[in-house]
């Protein structure tokens, strides 16, 4: 009987076997990836956990230990110490309520419109449809900045729209939770929506007209047949938005710190920043541990359900579900909503970058350009700024953000199809998961959680030197952005090395063909489009980027992103309002270019 | 031209045992065709040759020279084998013209630029596609495609040329022009061929052998003719023949060097030289006569071994007709060519010449009596 026998030792065989292994380029290619991975993800995530355990200097005075001896000082602190409720568990609490009402808006907004796009007869759905997800190309902060624009009241100093008319606003709305919870609906909306909507499509409408000859009435469809199928797609909707939310910082902190009001994510900088580095560590621990389990139980539960998530296959021809008389009250809900979500915050937003004093109308003799070209000595207020375009700080952070835009962008582009390359020609072998795998972890990470590691791992030299401090430099910055960026980039790698056959490199094999040379003249070439808009949709959405990257900002790196923050919570309004219109349109432009090159937008985070 | 030798191949995919501790040798000249339902091993017997595919057990040697040799680890390179692929889905690459896709193996062999652009024009013309030259791929219908598919395996003068399910995708019509095609360029190349298919009809009418699969295992090796009369076992005779063989059941006594077999369409004796070496059971044992359809032929009553049956359904298509047959509690189906007619339920009488019957141990499944080609 011969079977699957270990062979008994054999020189040839083993020198065979070595040179098989070293005498393909792959193989080395794989190795190489799988330590660089591992190097990048494994051990600063190691290193971290190692950190919360570790006595740093800091701490030395209220804990009678040597530095770098194992304690449990930061844990403790956190979860048991006379101030926990006020560092940990509020914090988390609010993180967690924030998380959860941000859901339940934005994800019956999201479905709701989804299904009026692609179901419903409601006239000039192809406009709407584009309108939709415009709100979702605009980063959340600036959201936030416009939310601000509108609601400000004398908390801030300078008022909003509204507070400007007169009509008084109390600090709960526009500051705090629930300001955070809708503007962050104003964003993962679209989330749901793009979802949905996809799944909506992929529903051959024929089930849905078995049903109607079976006798049910349209909300009996729609209840038994249509929503049961969409389920999955819901579902992994609400797993994205809560994990996104949870561990948001831009707009949390933009809108709650100057009430008092903290999430974990904003707290977590805090300590960061502040006191004992190690409590921020343990805190953004705890915020990849609930992104983890929040993902996980998606796939669990997801992963029984996904096989009907493609039922009904081309979709085909469908009718359209006519709405009748709930059609005007429907189109009204829409016009307002993109009123309210859209036109009405970008008008503020835009009009306030004009104005001398906010919230003082717009009659001439409040309107300037000075907050754009104004110099210095012109200026009409206390701001001792030029306006942004005679602004050295804004140039430089202008440029910065460029500069890590498309270094990253273009990095991480290229590293993202070769992790799709190894995935794609390893599926089903160990090393093709164990690459998925190691390249999933940074997706499970909120943002300033993943920063928080590396600022860990990188603002100490290691190996005696050998790694030097990183802290404050563009290297660190980028670095970060890079391997956070992995996951998606490699997964726009992988789709796109999918549609690469492995018989168009195995019959290059045949002809005599080696490694390199199958890259250069059939993978490269037939991976052109896709890894253009590949770098598309990284670009912009590292452009977009503040969250990852403001643990490590330092005046020599700000981004745009970072200015436009600062600006707001430092109260030079109309100075953050117009840096942000500037990114918006930036962004706008990056996406009109992305869309030329067939980018699916939908696919951006 | 080229002789392939394998030996005691294994391949495991994990846990799943591909193949099975395969041995075949394929002659020089031969047009060799793989032949078995899906999943039974043949495509990954072809791209063990090939070299796309390493197993773990066993031994490959092309003309003698050490191709595999897994207990030493040794696989040559798959350029080095003298061998060309065509693939099932062409694999033509998308981003070069035809030229460039027949041109890429002879250019990276480094061969001057005038000879390549010979070799290249040269199986453009075998392959009747010279004014496709300067297309892209997806200007080609798939018929074209494949044509440059086989014209970029034969550009390189491979000693054997592989073939993967080539015709799947191509229309009824095509097919058959294909094959014609095929069976010329064999002959014209005198190249080594190895075909792999799952259409019996392919592998009937172009090989020069047959290797029928089974499960990761060699059923049977033999001529399409030989296959065809003579399957080695009910499984293969099942397999083989379209429509499908007839098998009724009886007994049989081997008696006196002579088989006495006994079913629902009568009782015949074979004689000892038409028995194969397989071992006889003693005494009564049960039996599977298999008769092809175009076998039975209908005849007067008065014809000796004529036997009558009953017209059960009558299928004309034009070119043959199917008649199904009932005789006791057996049905079976008969062919003829052309138009013929008959009444459901007719009576008529069938004559089947002994020698052409194959006679199956019902127990081991293996054929026992030979018929006669």
């Amino acid at each position: 009987m011969k079977g699957k026998v270990r062979k008994p030792f054999n020189k040839v065989r083993l020198k065979n076997q070595f040179l098989n292994l070293v005498t393909n380029p792959f193989n080395m290619i794989v190795f190489i990836t799988l330590i660089v991975l591992f190097c990048l993800i494994v051990i600063p995530l190691f290193q971290m956990i190692a950190s919360t355990f570790t006595l740093a200097k800091s701490e030395t005075r209220r804990v009678a230990q040597p530095v770098g001896s194992f304690t449990l000082y930061y844990w403790k602190y956190m979860l048991t110490g006379t101030l926990s409720a006020a560092t940990f568990w509020i914090p988390l609490k609010n993180s967690v309520m924030i998380g959860l009402f941000t859901v339940l808006v934005s994800l019956p907004l999201g479905s709701v419109l989804a299904w009026l796009v692609v179901r419903s007869d409601i006239p000039g759905k192809k406009l709407i449809g584009t309108l939709i997800v415009i709100p979702y190309m605009i980063p959340s902060w600036c959201k936030a900045i416009s939310w601000l624009s509108v609601f400000r009241n004398a908390r801030s100093g300078s008022l909003g729209l509204l507070a400007g008319m007169g009509i008084p606003i109390p600090d709960w709305l526009a500051y705090g939770p629930i300001a955070i919870v809708l503007c962050m609906s104003m964003h993962y909306y679209a989330f749901a929506y793009i979802n949905v909507s996809s799944a909506l499509r992929s529903i051959n409408s024929e089930l849905e007209e078995m049903g109607e000859i079976c006798g049910a009435t349209k909300p009996q469809i729609l209840a038994r047949i249509t929503l049961p199928l969409v389920l999955p797609s819901i579902l992994s909707s609400i797993i994205m938005t809560l994990s996104k939310s949870i561990g948001a910082y831009g707009v949390a902190a933009n809108l709650g710190t100057r009430i008092g009001f903290y999430t974990l994510a904003t707290k977590m900088k805090v300590f960061i920043n502040d006191a004992p580095q190690g409590v921020g560590y343990a805190m953004s621990l705890v915020l990849i541990g609930i992104a983890a389990l929040i993902i996980y139980s998606n796939q669990k539960l997801i992963g029984v359900r996904k096989s009907y998530a493609t039922i009904g296959g081309k979709g085909g021809r469908s009718n359209d579900m006519k709405l009748g008389k709930a059609k005007v009250p429907l189109m009204i809900f829409i016009v307002v909503f993109l009123f309210v979500a859209m036109v009405m915050p970008m008008f503020v937003l835009i009009m306030e970058t004009f104005q001398v004093t906010t919230g003082n109308g717009y009659g001439l003799n409040n309107l300037t350009l000075y907050n754009w070209i104004g110099t210095v000595d012109q200026a009409q207020t206390y701001t001792s700024y030029p306006g942004i375009f005679r602004n050295e700080k804004f140039l430089a952070a202008f440029w910065n953000t460029i500069k890590l835009t498309a270094i990253g962008s273009i990095i991480t582009a290229i590293c993202g199809q070769f992790l799709g390359y190894i995935s794609t020609r390893g599926r089903g072998k160990w090393y093709g998961q164990l690459t998925e795998q190691l390249v999933f972890i940074p997706f499970l990470m909120p943002g300033v959680a993943f920063s928080a590691m590396y600022f860990a791992m990188f603002s100490v030299p290691h190996l005696g030197g050998l790694i030097p401090s990183l802290y404050g430099t563009f290297g660190m910055i980028l670095i970060t952005t890079v391997v956070k960026h992995f996951p998606f980039a490699s997964r726009s790698g992988t789709s796109n090395m999918m549609q690469i056959s492995t018989e168009l490199e195995e019959a290059a094999t045949l002809n005599g063909a080696g490694f390199w040379r199958r890259m250069q003249k059939i993978v490269l070439p037939l991976a052109k489009n896709g890894f253009i808009s590949g770098f598309m949709l990284t670009f912009i959405s590292v452009a977009k980027e503040l969250d990852l990257i403001i643990i490590m900002m330092t005046p020599k790196t700000e981004t745009l992103s970072y200015l436009a923050f600062t600006y707001s919570q430092d109260g030079l309004n109309q100075m953050a309002d117009a840096i942000s219109v500037f990114t918006l349109l930036f962004i706008v432009v990056c996406y009109v270019v992305a869309g030329r090159f067939g980018a699916d937008l939908g696919k951006s985070w | 031209m080229s002789k392939v030798e394998l030996k005691h191949i294994d391949k495991f995919y994990g846990e799943a045992h591909v193949l099975k501790d395969l041995n075949l040798t394929i002659e020089d000249g031969d047009f060799m065709t793989l032949l078995g339902p899906s999943g039974c091993g043949k495509t990954t017997t072809l791209r063990i040759i090939s070299g796309l595919e390493r197993p773990q057990n066993g031994v490959m040697l092309i003309d003698g020279v050490e191709m595999i040799n897994a207990e030493n680890a040794y696989y040559a390179d798959p350029a080095k084998r003298g061998l060309n692929l065509v693939f099932q889905s062409y694999a033509l690459w998308p981003h070069m013209t035809v030229h460039d896709n027949i041109a890429f193996g002879l250019k990276i062999q480094k061969l001057p630029k005038d000879e390549v652009d010979r070799r290249v024009r040269e199986s453009l013309k075998m392959m009747r596609i010279e004014q496709y030259d300067g297309r892209y791929p997806n200007e080609l219908s798939g018929g074209q495609q494949q044509r440059v598919a086989i014209a970029r395996a034969v550009a390189s003068n491979p000693k054997l040329l592989l073939l993967d399910e080539p015709l799947s995708n191509l229309d009824a019509r095509l097919r058959i022009d294909m094959r014609s095609e095929l069976q010329r360029l064999h002959r014209q190349l005198g190249t080594t061929i190895i075909y792999v298919t799952h259409d019996q009809t392919e592998a009937l009418t172009m090989s020069t052998k047959i290797a029928l699969y089974r499960a990761g295992e060699l059923a049977q090796v033999a001529t399409p003719m030989e296959l065809y009369m003579n399957p080695c076992n009910l499984e293969a005779a099942d397999f083989i023949g379209n429509p499908r063989i007839n098998f009724l059941e009886g007994k049989a006594v081997y008696e006196n060097g002579k088989l006495h077999v006994k079913t629902n369409i009568g009782e015949h004796d074979f004689d000892k030289s038409l028995m194969t070496d397989q071992e006889i059971p003693n005494g009564e044992f049960d039996v599977v006569v298999a008769v092809r359809p175009e076998q039975i032929t209908f005849a007067d009553a008065t014809k000796p071994g004529a036997f009558p049956v009953k017209i059960y359904a009558n299928q004309p298509a034009g070119s043959e007709t199917l008649i199904s047959l009932q005789a006791g509690e057996s049905t079976f189906i008969a062919k003829a060519i052309g138009l013929v007619h008959y009444e459901i339920d007719q009576d008529v009488y069938i004559y089947i010449d002994p020698d052409k019957m194959n006679v199956y141990d019902a127990k081991s499944t293996n054929l026992i009596k030979r018929a006669v080609i």
